[in-house]
């Protein structure tokens, strides 16, 4: 193809506004303005849900309370340490329910598939698939599969659907309180590099494995321990500086992080330093941050590390009044910064 | 982490800090070299723990900041043609040229890629025997070695796809250039440890002694920037202008002659164009006549191009250290990470974008700009005429701040 620099009409500052970018599904800022610009808009009225939540929360009057999420996805590569896209899509879907506070009952499973992919392939992202729903006791009840002409998609896309009841506990960004204890379950940044050091084959000497996995019996435990949880959310896409943001945002707090108290993995920790990614803006596939009032802290962080996959839970910060809708960071000559989301695709600087 | 942790201790950076308010006093101004720097000290937020009225100038060490427009406009000019795989490190692929940046242009099917290193642009040129790849070849001379690599390698492999839009520049030209501005408030330097493990130190001891001023070579963490603040302050407080290694462990007295040869071998020492200060004298790097071959900007015909700047940038000034982001009307307003005017907002290292990503924010216009934070210099001595110009502390409601509420919905 060829761009002629002279068609192009933007004025400056000449922000890509015509187009999508990439960095529109980042799950950052741009990701934001779509929904809130075009997205939005056409379905106001419409929906039911709120944009800043993963999953809508649809009262069925007698019948009880239904959680609902989708969510595609589209990870390349399709294979990567620790995971592939199929377990990726359970786990995430059943993270999005779970994190409403509903308990997953099942879930939906589509496949986009294009021409020429080896059915190999497709066996072994299945096989995941039912692998991380049956370990999940969360089955798939349905599904479609369609397949594309070669070049109109890249190679596969999983979509996965999935409803659960919700129980008592209604765990809800806007439910942040000032005073709030934010709880981390695990350590950050794991599913972003492990993909990273694979689709940029940067050669890592030691392997960084994603966090993929399932948290709904985390997430079960959590809520009987502290049945007052404010928020739950899991810092996909956008990492955990976006998500944070989006709560202070929603709910009118601060939010006041401690840099040395979140946890990162040496190689993690290793990977961000020598791209220049800040670990607080890669995406995590298996952890959860949990707002939740002081008085149920410590009993929510001990059902948290009572499991094998919140074995390294810990206590990252709080929730404030000051500054709402601000996320800030103390660093470590006691200055605060604040924490912003990502911008548009998270890119590796120079040097 | 090894050589991380130990240079994060927070108990060790605060009697740093300490030291430091007992060794200074005067308001001294050092200039910071690198953007690397500038990012740790912004993010860590150092320079609002110093000294009263002793401030740090933001230098011109960010690659992507000094990268001439009429340079990034060629490479979009290249990137757009036909058959050609465009090939740069990660952030330049945001910087605005005059009309468009290679992140839009490769949503309109231009074939733009992300390498982490030159030899993967040219492993991609072998593979890719029936297109043109270009490898965007920009920094300073800690980027420089590996550059060279790439075209000693391609021209090993015989390749004849393979291309590299040199923009390449030297740090102690532009070092000279600050200091003999008129204008200049730059006391001393913190060199940029990165590039002195390449270069080595001996080319610092002439600027040191002709212009008296301290030069201390410093890393990249914060307790490097500290204990680089720290030695700077002890040679200004004792009449001391000495080149001062402070990141020995990375930094050999010589450099890496082996990385020094690869340069040489390549390259040679030409005047170039900074974006936002003009053409300096023996300021950068070109191909030499034997590598011509490899020269990007004949080969497709893209010599010709020139631009012009925003008018509403002050990047040169930023650049300069003359003024801040915080000086800027455009700064967080008309100029932000999403739709950077100038590229300081653009790199991680730029100092424009180190500020917006540490949350400092200019007030809206007629609002309350919040107590100063203390020990804040910029603060303490706001540019004359720009009263409300003072960085809102982390502590400031949200509610005066409408560039950030817009942001968030």
């Amino acid at each position: 193809m060829s761009v002629q620099l002279g068609d192009l009409t933007c004025p400056v500052p000449h922000a890509e506004t015509e187009r999508v970018l990439l960095g529109h599904g980042s799950g950052g800022q741009l990701s934001a303005a779509l929904l809130r610009d075009v997205i939005g808009p056409a379905l106001a009225g419409g929906g039911t849900g709120s944009m800043a939540e993963d999953a809508a929360v649809l009262d069925l009057g007698t019948g009880g309370t239904l959680v609902f999420s989708t969510d595609a996805f589209v990870v390349n590569p399709r294979e990567f340490p620790g995971g592939n896209i199929g377990d990726l899509a359970v786990n995430g879907t059943i993270n999005d329910v779970a994190m409403m506070g509903g308990r997953p009952m099942a879930l939906s499973l589509a496949y986009v598939i294009e021409e020429g992919l080896p059915v190999d392939e497709l066996t072994r992202v299945t096989a995941a698939v039912g692998r991380a729903a049956a370990e999940a006791g969360v089955p798939v009840a349905t599904g479609d599969t369609k397949v594309v002409g070669r070049g109109a998609a890249d190679g596969i896309y999983v979509i996965t659907s999935g409803v659960g009841l919700a129980g008592t506990a209604r765990p809800a960004a806007t439910r942040a309180r000032p005073g709030d204890v934010l709880l981390l379950s695990g350590p950050l940044a794991a599913h972003g590099m492990a993909v990273m050091s694979v689709r940029e084959n940067l050669g890592f000497e030691s392997e960084i494995r994603s966090d993929t996995r399932a948290l709904h019996r985390l997430v079960a435990d959590v809520l009987a321990a502290a049945p007052d949880t404010h928020v739950l959310r899991d810092p996909t896409r956008g990492g955990l500086a976006s998500a944070l943001n989006e709560i202070a945002a929603v709910a009118r707090v601060g939010v006041e992080l401690d840099e040395q108290a979140i946890p990162v993995d040496d190689p993690v920790r290793g990977a961000c330093e020598l791209l220049g990614l800040d670990p607080m803006h890669v995406a995590n596939e298996g952890i959860c941050v949990a707002f939740v009032p002081a008085d149920q802290a410590d009993a929510a962080l001990a059902a948290m590390r009572a499991r094998p996959e919140g074995a390294a839970a810990t206590v990252i910060g709080e929730a404030v009044s000051e500054h709402p809708g601000r996320v800030t960071v103390r660093t470590l000559v006691g200055s605060r910064r604040i924490v912003d989301m990502l911008v548009g695709e998270q890119l590796p600087r120079i040097c | 982490m090894r050589y991380l942790n130990e240079y994060r201790d927070p108990v060790l950076a605060k009697a740093i800090v300490r030291e430091l308010h007992r060794t200074a006093t005067r308001p001294w101004a050092i200039m910071e070299v690198c953007g690397g720097q500038t990012h740790t000290l912004v993010r860590q937020g150092i320079d609002e723990v110093l000294p009263a009225g002793m401030r740090m100038i933001h230098g011109p060490g960010c690659p992507v900041c000094v990268t001439p427009l009429e340079q990034i406009d060629r490479a979009l000019a290249i990137a757009g043609q036909p058959g050609v795989i465009f090939t740069s490190f990660g952030d330049m692929l945001r910087v605005p040229g005059s009309h468009t940046d290679l992140l839009s242009l490769r949503a309109r099917g231009a074939d733009v890629r992300v390498v982490y290193s030159p030899l993967q642009a040219v492993q991609l040129a072998e593979a890719n025997p029936d297109r043109q790849v270009v490898f965007f070849a920009i920094g300073f001379e800690t980027t420089a070695p590996a550059n060279a690599m790439s075209v000693l390698r391609a021209a090993q492999l015989g390749l004849t796809n393979y291309s590299v839009l040199v923009s390449h520049v030297l740090v102690p030209p532009a070092m000279r250039a600050i200091l003999d501005a008129p204008d200049n408030e730059v006391q001393a330097f913190l060199a940029a440890g990165h590039v002195c493990s390449v270069m080595g130190v001996s080319e610092y001891v002439p600027i040191a002694a002709r212009y008296r001023v301290p030069v201390v070579v410093t890393g990249f963490e914060p307790l490097d920037l500290l204990d680089g603040v720290l030695r700077a302050v002890r040679q200004l407080e004792t009449g001391r202008a000495e080149v001062d290694n402070a990141y020995a462990r990375a930094v050999a007295t010589d450099g890496n002659p082996a990385a020094r040869a690869a340069i040489e071998r390549v390259f040679e020492v030409s005047d170039r164009a900074w974006r936002g200060i003009g053409v300096i004298e023996r300021s950068g790097l070109r191909l030499r006549p034997e590598y011509a071959g490899y020269d990007a900007e004949p080969r497709f015909s893209v010599t010709d191009i020139t631009a012009r700047e925003h008018p509403d940038c002050i990047a040169g000034e930023i650049l300069r250290g003359i003024r801040t982001p915080m000086d800027c009307p455009a700064y967080g307003d008309g100029c932000t990470p999403r739709t950077p005017l100038g590229a300081p907002m653009v790199s991680n290292e730029g100092t424009c974008a180190a500020y917006h990503a540490a949350g400092r924010r200019r007030p809206a216009p007629g609002t309350d700009a919040g107590p100063p934070p203390t020990g804040s210099p910029s603060d303490a001595a706001p540019p004359a005429g720009s009263p409300s110009d003072a960085a809102p502390p982390a502590t400031s409601p949200a509610g005066v701040d409408p560039h950030l509420e817009g942001s968030r919905r």
